[in-house]
């Protein structure tokens, strides 16, 4: 993975002390709230209900043993004694004091990490595939561009103060793990007529208040005018982008209101005159990244392992975790394994200190040290061979997190909710506890299969509640927690928005009708379906039918 | 007897550890809602907004607002469902905030 | 308002003249685009430096072909948070070529001075004369940039190599 340099180093050190300075003159009253404010969100502190919350970056989800460790002290020294793991591969603390954080940023630049950028109008975390680098899938690994983009956009003078957040998106394998039709750019590594590996740009996608799936602005970038071509994009929508209404200011509204051919028509105009230029980064700057993200030492394994098979064969419990969270390697006789954040009736993403460093150590024995962040809030480690499966097994077990629900329906994506966020209207993780408890039994979840359940507790859409199979929104009607059913929404490369099925359900009902969601597609699917197969044949009526049968 | 709920009380985070607390009738600020000075008119509300705004100043509170509550058997409780949240704590996470302490 | 050029405040000889006042016969000035617009020739004929302010609705597009008439742009902050005369101030620093003086105006504060300077303002109306003692440490205090700019601060990919040329 990447490591700083001295002049990063330089970066993240100086940016603790500025903060130091700008949380020493807030505390001595010469700045006002109005005026810190923009401030600590450039350092990822927000306040909430309770308490502050501290957003810490985790560039494109790629952590490394010694990293984890220190987020765990974090959470021991300074918070409450756990992390919540987020949407954007990210981890948050619900509980710092303002009086700490310079303490904090300082703790976590010690091991090369920040706090930049992770809140306020701009340039948030660049977030890719949690596979990258080792998806048997993958055409290049696009780590190296999410480090460029990372780079280029941190601190960066002209779109530091945008109309709103920022949010890009990379993925270098056709299935998409990373959702990039859903960001504010979403780039997919392609190849090129030569051969050559480029990119295909997607402008205007993202979730929230009004949903839209991007359009593809440029079929093939090739890959020397990445920045040039960011940076024509980014020019275009800082002019234009609106400033008058906070709710139609991300660049999926620009893009929806003047189309997407006029859009690319002054995106190119643009960068016609910048391309070619300062943004070319020299091939020595990008062959240095790209040596960070070398494949480390791999053993010459063969790809049949007997003794894996045997272990399945032996023990059903383990085959079932491998065969739901185990995910194909490129490098024979090595597994991507996911570790589950969702243990039945938990709260989806949180890891305590103690499973922080457990983790840690699991990674050094087993994956090279390093760690990976899913945008659904699972954990990954990248490089594990598959005669360590089963000793790994064991002992994801003993820290909790071996629940063989990858994919499945309690392997639920919640947002924090009216339990800790200042912009909730509803409770957002008991309803995912509750749905976990209903559908427990795990025979039953593998029945059903693939089925994703996204639920945010507003319409901010933190929880990607558009893109769930099944989507939950949680609404306030008259002091009530209401919530809304969309279905038929999708994340991957086959991006799209879930439709609402109907009038919302109380937080009684709510629970019962995801159930009659389940019970209907079990009964119409045919030849293998998934939910979402089943969903996209027969459309919502059956589903809408049934849940307002008694109405 | 009818529940009055023209009442209201200050509430703000605490700039240093970001503590929920509720302004008191001496013009402090405690963890307790209970301890919050409630106003019954408007001119009580001028006055409570005021002296909140100015210790927002010096700082030691950060963005004071009003909330509803009602009194009931001399307990003060707020209306909506978020700001008992606040005064209590995360109902997902009964061994932190003000629940805690009291339970 | 005090205007910082280079850390110190320095006198400023301009005016801004709102567009119902009558201009001064003489003295440099600054006038809005909708009064450019409406009296180009009243204001060219004048013989006195002639500057210009630009809303953040404005952009500098609107007087590329005239800029070598003004001393002076001013680009417009209605609050710190609309960012658009970032662009604006690199645009015609690198795009249009403009030399003469580019001023911060509005809400002009010490955290945004040193994305001021690498878009290419060189001068900066403040609130008042604290920023004065505030400039260097605000200048300074990130000696890191990671992205090309309108200043001369050299990027640090361009740094890593050529440090390494030279080993």
């Amino acid at each position: 993975m990447y490591r700083y340099d001295e002049y990063d180093q330089t970066l993240v050190d100086e940016r603790v002390r500025q903060f130091r300075g700008q949380v020493a003159r807030r505390l001595a009253g010469e700045l006002t709230e109005d005026e810190f404010k923009p401030l600590r969100l450039m350092n990822g502190l927000y306040l909430q209900l309770h308490a502050y919350m501290l957003r810490v970056a985790i560039p494109y989800g790629l952590l490394s043993a010694v990293q984890m460790r220190k987020l765990a002290h974090i959470a021991r020294r300074y918070d409450r004694g756990y992390g919540h793991f987020t949407t954007r591969q990210n981890i948050q603390y619900n509980w710092p004091k303002l009086e700490d954080t310079p303490d904090i940023l300082a703790a976590l630049a010690s091991v090369e990490m920040h706090a930049i950028q992770t809140s306020g109008n701009s340039f948030r975390n660049t977030t890719t595939d949690q596979y990258a680098g080792v998806a048997a899938d993958e055409i290049e690994d696009p780590r190296v561009y999410c480090e460029i983009i990372r780079q280029w956009s941190t601190l960066h003078p002209e779109f530091s103060f945008l109309p709103r957040k920022f949010k890009i998106a990379v993925t270098g394998a056709p299935n998409d793990r990373a959702a990039v039709r859903l960001h504010d750019i979403g780039l997919i590594m392609r190849r090129g007529d030569a051969g050559e590996t480029g990119f295909e740009v997607i402008v205007g996608g993202g979730q929230g208040r009004t949903p839209f799936v991007g359009p593809t602005i440029r079929e093939f970038l090739p890959k020397k005018h990445l920045l040039s071509y960011l940076e024509a994009i980014m020019r275009v929508y800082n002019q234009l982008g609106r400033r008058d209404n906070l709710f139609k200011a991300r660049i999926k509204i620009l893009v929806h209101e003047v189309g997407a051919e006029k859009i690319t028509e002054m995106v190119e105009e643009e960068w016609r005159h910048i391309k070619d230029g300062a943004l070319d980064l020299p091939k020595e700057e990008v062959e240095r990244i790209r040596a960070h993200f070398a494949p480390p030492p791999y053993e010459t394994l063969a790809a049949a392992q007997p003794a894996f098979e045997e272990k399945k064969r032996a023990d059903g419990a383990f085959a079932t975790w491998a065969d739901t969270n185990v995910a194909a390697h490129k490098v024979p006789g090595y597994a991507i394994v996911n570790l589950s954040l969702k243990p039945v009736g938990g709260i989806p993403g949180d890891a305590t200190a103690d499973q922080m460093d457990a983790v840690a150590d699991l990674a050094e024995h087993y994956s090279f040290g390093e760690i990976r962040v899913t945008h659904e809030q699972n954990l990954v480690l990248g490089d594990v061979r598959r005669t360590d499966l089963h000793a790994l097994w064991r002992k994801l077990r003993d820290i909790g997190m071996a629940t063989p629900n990858l994919g499945l329906i309690s392997d639920i994506i919640a947002c924090p909710g009216l339990d800790y966020c200042g912009l909730a209207n509803a409770r957002s993780i008991p309803v995912a506890q509750r749905i976990s408890n209903r559908f427990a039994d795990l025979k039953r979840q593998h029945d059903i299969g693939e089925l994703k359940i996204k639920i945010s507790g507003c319409i901010n859409a933190c929880g990607h509640h558009h893109v769930g199979h099944i989507g939950i929104l949680g609404l306030d009607r008259k002091g009530e927690e209401y919530y809304q059913i969309t279905l038929g929404g999708s994340a991957d490369q086959d991006a799209a928005i879930g439709k609402i099925v109907g009038p919302a359900f109380s937080s009684e009902a709510v629970v019962d009708a995801v159930e009659t969601v389940v019970n209907t597609y079990v009964e119409l699917r045919q030849n293998g379906e998934r939910f979402i197969d089943t969903y996209r044949r027969v459309g919502k009526e059956p589903f809408k039918e049934r849940l307002y049968a008694a109405a | 007897m009818e529940k009055t709920v023209a009442l209201q009380v200050v509430t703000a985070n605490r700039i240093g550890d970001g503590t929920v607390v509720y302004l008191t009738r001496v013009g402090g600020w405690s963890e307790r809602i209970t301890d919050g000075e409630v106003s019954r008119s408007d001119e009580e509300r001028d006055t409570l907004m005021a002296v909140a705004q100015a210790t927002a100043e010096i700082p030691e509170v950060v963005e004071p607002y009003l909330i509803d509550v009602v009194e009931e058997a001399g307990v003060i409780r707020p209306v909506r469902y978020r700001e008992a949240i606040r005064a209590q704590g995360p109902p997902v996470h009964p061994a932190f905030g003000q629940q805690a302490e009291e339970g | 308002m005090p205007l910082l050029r280079d850390g110190a405040l320095v006198d400023d000889p301009w005016v801004t003249v709102d567009d119902g006042t009558q201009l001064p016969m003489d003295g440099p000035a600054i006038v809005s685009l909708e009064r450019w617009q409406a009296h180009r020739d009243e204001l060219l004929g004048r013989n006195a430096p002639l500057g210009i302010r630009l809303k953040s609705d404005q952009p500098p597009a609107l007087i590329a072909d005239d800029l070598d008439r003004f001393a002076v742009v001013a680009l417009e902050f209605p609050v710190f948070r609309d960012g658009r005369a970032y662009s604006y101030a690199r645009l015609l620093r690198e795009r249009y070529g403009y030399r003469g003086e580019v001023r911060a105006v509005g809400e002009v504060l010490r955290d945004q001075f040193l994305f001021m300077l690498r878009c290419g303002f060189d001068a900066l109306e403040v609130r008042d004369e604290k920023a004065v003692d505030q400039w260097r440490e605000a200048v300074s205090e990130i000696s890191v940039v990671y992205q090309p700019a309108a200043d001369s601060q050299t990027p640090v990919w361009a740094l890593r190599h050529r440090r390494s040329a030279a080993e």
